[in-house]
């Protein structure tokens, strides 16, 4: 680890002012990530700007509903809001799928988007890795890649994102709020992940030196039937190899409003529209979900060993629609 | 060896176990090692120094924390309690007594993060914070009950090599029962 | 089952071996109180940091020390230029040594993460800025790294055992069976992972060299420091009090080497720990296996020809095999009976020892194959093997010390509910969970070591054990103390065990699950004299009574058996046929493993086994990209052992199994609770889903592919 100044931001204003004057500092929010990448050595900032400490911890509940969630929120503090659990439990199972109990207390919700992927290449500065050095090659195409990406990658990149809270971000429309020193700015987060095309390297479609201040949530009375499943190498603390975020509203046999995200299996949290489109209106059964997640599949372009990713996100489509069907009807 | 404060260094002040000790650290200095090598607290263990085995844990502000991805530099201000300062004087943790008496170690590199981190699961639970291995979250559904299921999900930040899992939970188990007898008794004599 | 007295041979032992007594240590391990290697404080203390080839194979063309030599705080950079000569043309306890430990000998790079350089620095975070900055230059060399079946340059390789054993004709054994298994197994590159890394700090005090160390054996590394640096063993000690876990992992390796140079060349403590990801390819790991059983039977299951033939690699600068095939040559008889076991050097680390070597990875196949045998021939798995339990060991022809495997069947399969399986696949269902059961036999060598002790009676009253053991985790320090109470006719608080210190003496390592037995046989010869001489009542003397025992010859005497521990393993799974998942759901093990001193304890660490085999069926997995010839992942995120949610209630017990030809009847439970424990739950997930699974780990990707029932 390289040596580096630290400092300490007590409000927004100040933050900025102090990454501006540093074009190799980072912020520092729990550091469960960018402190890890220091160790490794793919991060090698000058200077980190602790943003922990901004007054930017509370989630507040706007008066049309919705949630308005602070960009230094813990994991575990968001997990563990009522409100959260009770109009988006996805988002709070979301968040306590991922990582250990620790790295949730320590881990904040605007560092949980920005966190880099874990594949191994590009956490190993002895290997090739387009995201890390960009021109230098991506070897998981030809090499290991059991549990990379089926969707939307390309032959310079097929890392996934290893969020879990973003998975439920994404099929709830949650807005990413930023503040640059030219003032405030906000992205969906539709938009806020950048394609990889030629460029893995670039990720967000943040502006440099953007501070996230906070996530919205708009309202969504379907999130409040809702549900987080995650697939893993192992029952708890391990990314994901598949995951779903899944809302269904039925009535009458019939599906009124439906929310898909994939996890594990893009650069970004995958909102699966296609599906969506494709069950609205439609019969809540298991063939139409199936039908409905070959539709938003008929897009991935598996690798010789990760093929086995489309059956489990198929599968794992109509298990949790099916439950979130079978709930409604009773 | 005391380095001075310059651009890349900083005098803080820890508070580790109710006590406040002052030290000038490198900024890349975390929490572990600036606990393990600048102040001789050893309890603490390094298991692999990328959160990823939880040997580190600390409650920070009460709270679990991995600190080997802790910057001690940003641990200023913030109460650190290790596994010295868990026990009332002589008198052990009921979670230390219950991992003592059950055998919930084997090596014991491993034991001091799953002490704190299983005063910390007891705690969360007692928060009504739920788990991965809670079926229902919604608040309506009320708190789960601490099962062999949701410590071992809860406790799965903390890994065991020498395989002593199931004396943990049963541990964590009887901790959280003699907490809640505890609480019932003080309550009594109040 | 648990006995609280027992008379073994002559003597009557009283009851604190065979009753539970928690740690003698175990206030220190909760307090953290407890001092492992990396944390004695030494004033003046330097720290050194491994720098590691980012090569495969090669030769280092040059380093770049200038500008590392610049930095803050840094002392020296030790490389293959300017480091001490070291020798390894020497033979020591485990044979000669791995050149991976005498570290910068030569300019020649002969794996991925092969030591090239120590930094030492006034602090570790200046070392390690430092060793990550500095600059080697390579002429890199094509690599092979590739690990396949049908290498043509494997070879047979003897070690601790024939390479090959055979009698009768194989295939026509297999063409007169009526039944015939012929399956290949892989199992692959694991890591042992103790949670403490590899750490020692070395000095030179008076004239002598100290190494605070963590490993399995003091007096072993002492020597082998000692034949490495040419010194006077006398002028050597190694202490390694509290030990973070080993599994087989912790011998000389390159960190002790690499300390011991810089504290000789900078005349200061220097401490050298290994990083979690350096430990990947420093400390030895399981070699991957591709294994081929066939199993011939009569249509009643009895077996005609069985062949068991192995194959692990090495690398290109020592010989280490997995012995896979070993467990058949005591397991099950045939006519025609053959086994093998080959290697292949490749551009890889050494692998090493790993809890139940061999017989690990062995009896998944074996094991495996056994069901399958068993599926094929109608008749349930433990029948099958009652119906092939040998009278003599099937490749010596000599006897059994004793082999209870049978009655672990029956009280395992009592205690299990096993009479009510339907041996069906695939019929079972919970939800989305498709259930099933399965069974394994485990077996593990009984041996035993010279050891010497010496044991004093106090002028207060009190004893005094000094013997050379490592405590693990294993409980041996209080098994000793328990041992030594008996033995004394005393209680355990009376007993002071003092281990892990060169100084004590010659003693067996902490492993091949012979630790607590060997040390435990020199405690009782020494503490029987002890008694008698404290019989005659001639008092005290202010400096004690000291008597002092060496086993080597009662050891030598001990007449040639097949002497092993036995087990019979059970597992459910729950198996989610939508998404691959596998969970375990509960366990069972009940050995015959000798006398078990400390129920408490020993218990801990036969679960811990069958933990281990939980991790090794589902979860373990150490992948190595064939470009780079290094490894993917290889951190604790990407390298998974079963964490708490993977592991649910397991049971261990055991059945009365005393060794006759052992002063306590001690046998030894470090390994065999591993062993065969990966096979059950292999064979619980065929009888969940009716797919078998021969490649190990069973992980969510493979149950998918394989398909099956859904």
């Amino acid at each position: 680890m390289k040596e580096f100044a630290y400092q300490r931001a007590l409000d927004v204003s100040g933050a900025l002012a102090l990454l501006d004057a540093d074009p190799d500092a980072r912020f520092l929010g729990g550091g469960t990530n960018l402190v890890d990448l220091m160790k490794t050595g793919v991060e090698r900032p000058t200077r980190l700007v602790d943003v922990r400490e901004l007054p930017l911890d509370r989630i507040e509940v706007p008066a049309d509903g919705g949630l308005r969630i602070g960009a230094t929120v813990t994991n575990s503090d968001l997990a563990a809001h009522p409100e959260v659990r009770r109009r988006y439990p996805a988002l709070t199972q979301a968040v306590l799928a991922g990582a250990s109990g620790q790295l949730r207390n320590m881990a904040t919700v605007g560092g949980n988007l920005l966190q880099r992927t874990r594949c191994g290449y590009f956490a190993d500065v002895t290997k090739p890795c387009n995201k890390r050095v960009p021109g230098s090659g991506c070897p998981a195409v030809e090499g290991e890649h059991h549990n990379h990406a089926i969707l939307g990658a390309s032959a310079h990149c097929v890392a996934t994102h290893p969020s879990d809270m973003g998975v439920a971000l994404a099929a709830f429309d949650a807005v990413v709020s930023y503040e640059t020193s030219d003032g405030p700015g906000e992205l969906p987060l539709a938009e806020f992940y950048l394609p990889v095309g030629d460029t893995p390297h670039r990720e967000t479609a943040l502006p440099p030196g953007a501070l996230i201040t906070g996530v919205t949530l708009p309202p969504a009375p379907v999130a409040a039937h809702s549900r987080y499943r995650k697939v893993r190498e192992r029952a708890s603390y391990a990314f994901a190899i598949g995951s779903i975020a899944a809302a269904l509203d039925v009535r009458d046999g019939v599906v009124q409003d439906v929310r898909l995200a994939f996890g594990a299996v893009a650069s970004r949290p995958w909102r699966a529209r296609t599906a969506e489109r494709a069950l609205a209106g439609a019969p809540a059964d298991a063939e139409t979900f199936a039908a409905a997640a070959d539709a938003e599949l008929a897009a991935a372009k598996p690798l010789p060993h990760n093929g086995y990713k489309v059956t489990l996100m198929r599968n794992l489509v109509v298990a949790v629609l099916t439950e979130l069907a079978e709930e409604t009807a009773r | 060896m005391a380095p001075v404060p310059s651009s890349t260094y900083s005098a803080i002040t820890l508070n580790i176990n109710g006590e406040k000790h002052t030290l000038s650290v490198d900024h890349r200095t975390t929490l572990l090692d600036a606990l393990r090598e600048r102040l001789d607290l050893t309890g603490t263990k390094k298991g692999c120094d990328q959160g990823q085995c939880g040997a580190c844990t600390v409650l920070l502000d009460g709270r679990r924390a991995v600190s080997c991805l802790q910057l001690a530099v940003a641990a200023e201000g913030r109460e650190i309690t290790t596994i010295e300062g868990v026990a009332e004087g002589e008198r052990l943790h009921p979670v230390q007594q219950a991992f003592l008496d059950l055998d919930g170690y084997q090596c014991g590199y491993c034991t001091p993060g799953q002490i704190c981190s299983a005063i910390a699961v007891i705690e969360e639970h007692a928060a009504g914070w739920p788990s991965a291995a809670t079926d229902d979250v919604r608040p309506e559904a009320g708190p789960p009950p601490l099962t062999p299921e949701e410590i071992r999900e809860r406790m799965s930040g903390n890994l065991c090599r020498c395989g002593a899992y199931v004396s943990i939970v049963q541990a964590v188990a009887r901790a959280a029962g003699a907490e809640v007898e505890t609480a019932k008794a003080e309550e009594a004599a109040a | 089952m648990t006995t609280a007295t027992t008379t073994t041979g002559t003597r009557a032992v009283k009851g604190s071996v065979g009753s539970a007594h928690t740690r003698v240590e175990g206030r220190d391990k909760v307090t953290g109180a407890a001092r492992y290697a990396g944390e004695i404080p030494f004033a003046e203390l330097a720290h050194g940091w491994l720098a590691l080839s980012t090569v495969a194979r090669g030769r280092i063309r040059s380093v770049d020390t200038a500008p590392v030599l610049a930095m803050p705080g840094v002392l020296a950079v030790l490389h293959h230029e300017n480091a001490p000569r070291v020798d390894t043309d020497y033979v020591g306890l485990l044979g000669t040594p791995d050149p991976t430990a005498a570290v910068f000998q030569h300019d020649r790079v002969p794996h991925m993460g092969w030591p090239v350089a120590l930094v030492v620095a006034e602090t570790s975070e200046q070392a390690r800025e430092a060793a990550e900055a500095l600059v080697v230059h390579y002429e890199q060399e094509p690599h092979d790294v590739a690990f396949s079946a049908d290498r043509p340059d494997a070879y047979p390789l003897d070690n601790f055992g024939p390479a090959v054993t055979q009698k009768g004709d194989l295939e026509t054994g297999l063409a007169a069976s009526a039944v015939v298994v012929d399956a290949e197994y892989t199992t692959p590159e694991e890591h042992h992972n103790p949670m403490e890394p590899h750490a020692a700090t070395a000095l030179w005090d008076g004239g002598r060299l100290e190494v605070v160390d963590s490993n399995q054996g003091t007096f072993w590394v002492a020597s082998e420091i000692a034949n490495m640096f040419s010194l006077d063993p006398a002028s050597v000690r190694v202490r390694s009090e509290h030990v973070g876990g080993g599994f087989g992992s912790k011998g000389l390796r390159a960190h002790q080497v690499a300390a011991v140079m810089a504290a000789t060349v900078l005349q200061r403590p220097v401490r050298v720990i290994m990083t979690r990801r350096q430990m990947f390819s420093l400390t030895g790991y399981r070699s991957p296996t591709t294994q081929r059983v066939r199993l011939g039977a009569d249509a009643d299951g009895r077996l005609r020809a069985l062949d068991h033939s192995s194959l692990s690699l090495t690398s290109t600068v020592h010989e280490f095999i997995e012995a896979c095939a070993a467990p058949a040559r005591v397991m099950y008889d045939a006519d025609a009976h053959h086994t093998a076991n080959r290697l292949v050097r490749l551009d890889v680390p050494t692998p090493t020892f790993m809890r139940a070597p061999g017989e690990a990875p062995g009896s998944f196949a074996l094991e495996s194959a056994l069901d399958e045998l068993a599926e094929k021939c109608g008749i349930d798995p433990i029948e099958l093997r009652v119906r092939n339990e040998p009278e003599r060991g099937p490749v010596s022809g000599l006897p059994f010390s004793s082999r209870n495997l049978l009655a672990c069947f029956r009280e395992g399969a009592r205690r299990f509910g096993w009479a009510d399986r339907d041996p069906r696949p695939g019929l079972r269902r919970d939800g989305r969970w498709l259930l099933g059961t399965g069974t394994a036999a485990a077996s593990f060598g009984a041996g035993a070591g010279p050891s010497t002790a010496a044991v004093t009676a106090e002028a207060d009253g009190t004893f005094t054990v000094r013997v050379n053991a490592a405590d693990i985790g294993t409980g041996a320090r209080t098994a000793l103390t328990l041992v030594a109470a008996d033995a004394l006719e005393t209680t355990p608080d009376q007993i002071r065990v003092h281990i892990g210190d060169s100084d004590l003496g010659p003693a067996m390592i902490a492993g091949g699950s012979t630790g607590t037995r060997s040390w435990s046989w020199a405690v009782m010869i020494a503490a029987g004299e002890l008694r008698e001489r404290l019989a005659l009542n001639t008092g005290i003397p202010p400096e004690g009574i000291t008597v002092r025992s060496d086993t080597t010859a009662a050891i030598g005497a001990l007449s040639r058996k097949e002497r092993h521990s036995f087990g019979a393993q059970f597992a459910e799974v729950a198996v989610d046929p939508a998404t691959g998942e596998v969970r375990v759901r509960r366990m069972l093990g009940i050995f015959a493993a000798g006398r078990i001193v400390n129920p408490l304890t020993a218990r801990s660490q036969l679960v811990g086994g069958m933990t281990w085999g939980i991790s090794m069926a589902l979860h373990e997995e150490a992948v190595r990209d064939r470009a780079t010839g290094g490894h993917y992942g290889a951190d604790l995120a990407g390298y998974h052992v079963a964490s708490h949610a993977d592991v649910p209630h397991i049971e261990a017990d055991w059945v009365d199994d005393v060794d006759p030809d052992d002063p306590v009847g001690i046998k030894g439970i470090g390994e065999v609770g591993i062993v065969g424990a990966a096979a059950a739950v292999a064979n619980a997930v065929w009888h969940a889903t009716g797919v078998r699974h021969r490649n190990l780990p069973i992980r969510p990707d493979r149950v998918l592919t394989a398909g099956g029932h859904a």
